[in-house]
């Protein structure tokens, strides 16, 4: 399958040779690349879906209160009484680069770090459902922010590896091959040109030695022929 | 300083608001769109939205797959779970690894 645009010269040798050991380098760094990013995802991806099945159970059963506390006090009430909030969350973003991939660190701040301040109403008219309908959600909070920092980084790094994967596999089946076929074929080339002007050379070389041998024979005969 | 959208049919995300979240309800695709590239373009690091809207949002979503920021996460809504976070864990994993190698055995 070498492709047939190369030059069987010394020059395009050279330079194959040069592209093949580059190949053979890249191939072998990009290798490691996916293996050690694919060894980081797999312990994450298992991570991430713990996180993501007890998350998603406890939203679920935190709606459940939530609609609990919906149906013991009338809707004006508890609009009232979320209308407001006291707490609020606030991020600090960091990166950390894993292998080439930048995948974010979450670190959340409250802006009081009275746990009671997410209770934004008074305890008079609303039912004590709502409170405990807000701490399953108050409870659930920080999984769900790690939820987020680490589903965010599975994302990245499996986009990163199915790169990866792909450089990987062009190498070693498209560049790497190519570049030894092609190698093979300029020294089959050159290795051909020499034997035939080699053999040039000794048909030269005997038709010279016929002409000097027919000189002598010749000279002979002329001299026969003086006599 | 970042702060954390969440954004779905009121019912479901009421009660975010409480423990310091933003919240959003939206009603109209069109809108939500919208409403979800501001909230990108603010200093929103974290988007949660409910799986039902994320689905009928996906291919905005899908804007944001590659970017650090931000980072948005499906959630089950008070109707239910559809099942489209757990599918999307396993989407990772077919794209990383090429076949779910993982989860494909545990359903």
């Amino acid at each position: 399958m070498a492709s047939t645009q190369v030059n069987p010269t010394r020059m395009e040798l050279t330079k194959q040779k040069k592209k093949l050991q580059t190949a053979v380098r890249g191939h072998k760094l990009l290798k490691d690349k996916r293996d050690e990013l694919m060894r980081q995802f797999l312990d994450l991806v298992r991570e991430n879906m713990e996180l993501r099945l007890k998350v998603e159970d406890g939203i679920r059963s935190a709606n459940t209160n939530f609609v609990i506390a919906k149906a013991g006090m009338s809707e004006e009430t508890l609009k009232t009484a979320l209308m407001a909030p006291k707490q609020e969350v606030y991020l600090e973003i960091d990166k950390k680069n894993v292998m080439s991939v930048d995948i974010p660190v979450l670190e959340y701040k409250t802006r009081t770090s009275d746990a009671n301040d997410i209770y934004s109403y008074g305890f008079a008219f609303t039912s004590s459902d709502l409170d405990g309908a807000v701490k399953s959600l108050a409870d659930i909070l920080p999984d769900m922010l790690k939820l987020a920092e680490i589903e965010k980084a599975c994302q990245l790094m499996s986009v990163e590896i199915e790169k990866t994967r792909r450089r990987v596999n062009a190498l070693e089946h498209v560049i790497i091959p190519e570049a030894r076929a092609n190698i093979k074929y300029i020294t089959m080339k050159l290795d051909e040109n020499e034997r035939s002007t080699q053999i040039r050379l000794m048909k030269v070389k005997d038709m010279m030695l016929e002409d000097a041998h027919q000189f002598t024979e010749k000279a002979k005969v002329r001299a026969m022929e003086n006599a | 300083m970042y702060k954390i959208a969440v954004m779905g049919d009121y019912d479901s995300i009421y009660g975010f608001a409480a423990v310091g979240l933003d919240t959003f309800s939206i009603s109209e695709v069109h809108d939500a769109e919208k409403q979800l590239h501001q909230l990108a373009a603010a200093d929103y690091a974290v988007i949660y939205i409910t799986e039902d809207w994320a689905q009928k949002l996906s291919h905005a979503i899908d804007k944001y797959k590659e970017q650090m920021l931000p980072v948005i996460i499906q959630i089950p809504g008070v109707s239910g779970n559809t099942g489209e976070g757990v599918e999307n864990v396993k989407k990772f994993v077919e794209q990383a690894v090429g076949s779910d190698i993982l989860f494909s055995q545990n359903n």
